[in-house]
């Protein structure tokens, strides 16, 4: 696999929101204004792509050797979750600029499956160092791309008249579903 | 004690059910709900983690400082989370393999975590018990319900469960005429059927 097909995978083809169905409650939930979803974009490329090569090095250089592979879950978990309380506080004191754009979504992103997920898919696939921060930044901006995307969409269905049971969460959803949809043409190409 | 022990158990299951009414832990529901089988068993093994977390929780909810509570309900549900990895490994294989990275995903569905913070950090034992087994039972209703329609018309098959030797189900439903609507069982399928059936729930809510 080479690092094109890895990072047009990551993006288009295997897009972790709309085709693999990680991290769909932020997706939902922040992707009413435009604002909060390039904020929660922002802030879950940077931890995705910290946390994937962290939980790399973890995993192949504690993990396997000493035969605990089967407490990754346990392991992954508590590295994301100190890992973004670490990212928090050292862009409070540093570069207070970003903490107030990316604050609040920070502490969110412990419990998003899209970063804890791609960090399993990624020791599941057994990729190498480089591939794995390739496809971190792949499935991040893919992340992104589809979390901004939506809600340009969702902003403009504000303004359309819905039927009265299917407002909110349930046309969200049906305009997931096409815009997955979209996504779903993109299969060919690898 | 404002609620009874049955009150706080079906409340998952109609006025507080999981997937529909709060929205939260979407990600296996709309990954894993191909078929029947497999909403059955992510919805099982979920109930698994929700109970014996509650029960861990509402035990220990006076010696955990507050200050550090999220972190001692996350490495409390990981804990599980990796027996639940390991018995399936040992005694439901073939699902084990089908879920996939759904299973060691249970850890951050927002729903275990959810319980812990709203419910089993404040009440006593025995209605977190009631509550994780009503929320469990209610998501694996959900996760059945949608898994039931996408197969039914995505594959044709209502399949329940599937031994190595034979399947226990129904299997061409609508008869060999019947061209599947393989959108159904697809990615974006998912995500057009469980609108509708939230906005099928809201109707019925309404009345």
């Amino acid at each position: 696999m080479g690092y094109m097909e890895i990072i047009i995978g990551g993006i288009f083809v295997n897009n972790i929101l709309l085709a693999q169905f990680l991290g769909n409650c932020p997706f939902l939930g922040t992707s009413k204004k435009m604002e909060t979803a390039v904020g929660m974009a922002m802030a879950v490329v940077f931890v995705l792509v910290l946390a994937g090569v962290i939980t790399w090095v973890l995993y192949a250089f504690f993990l396997v050797p000493y035969k605990l592979v089967y407490m990754r879950t346990i392991a992954f978990i508590l590295v994301i979750a100190s890992l973004v309380q670490f990212v928090e506080m050292f862009l409070k004191k540093s570069i207070p600029a970003l903490y107030a754009g990316l604050g609040i979504f920070l502490p969110l992103i412990t419990t998003n499956c899209a970063v804890f997920g791609a960090c399993i898919l990624n020791v599941d696939k057994e990729l190498n160092f480089m591939k794995t921060l390739v496809q971190s930044f792949a499935y991040a901006v893919g992340f992104g791309l589809a979390l901004i995307l939506f809600a340009g969409v969702r902003e403009r269905i504000i303004l359309a008249r819905v039927p009265k049971p299917l407002q909110d969460t349930s046309i969200g959803l049906v305009t997931a579903g096409i815009l997955s949809l979209t996504f779903y043409a993109f299969k060919g190409m690898i | 004690m404002a609620k009874t022990l049955t009150q706080e158990f079906t409340k998952g299951l109609w006025e507080e059910i999981a997937p529909f009414r709060l929205v939260l832990g979407l990600c296996p529901v709309l990954g894993v709900t191909t078929t029947i089988e497999n909403g059955i068993g992510m919805g099982l093994a979920t109930t698994f983690v929700l109970v014996f977390s509650n029960i861990l929780i509402a035990s220990l909810r006076n010696i955990i400082p507050s200050k550090v509570r999220i972190a001692c309900f996350i490495i409390i549900i990981a804990t599980f989370v990796v027996v639940t990895e390991l018995l399936m490994q040992a005694f439901a294989y073939t699902l084990f393999l089908k879920l996939g990275v759904f299973i060691p995903l249970i850890v951050v569905n927002c729903i275990v975590l959810g319980r812990a913070e709203a419910f089993a950090s404040k009440n006593d034992l025995l209605p977190s018990i009631a509550d994780g087994l009503g929320i469990g039972i209610g998501f694996t209703l959900s996760l059945a319900a949608l898994g039931a329609v996408r197969e039914l018309f995505g594959a044709n098959n209502l399949t329940i469960w599937t031994t190595p030797n034979s399947v226990i189900g129904i299997q061409e439903v609508f008869g060999t005429n019947f061209e599947p609507f393989t959108f159904m069982v697809q990615a974006p399928g998912a995500f057009v059927c469980l609108g509708l059936m939230l906005c099928l729930m809201n109707l019925m809510g309404s009345k």
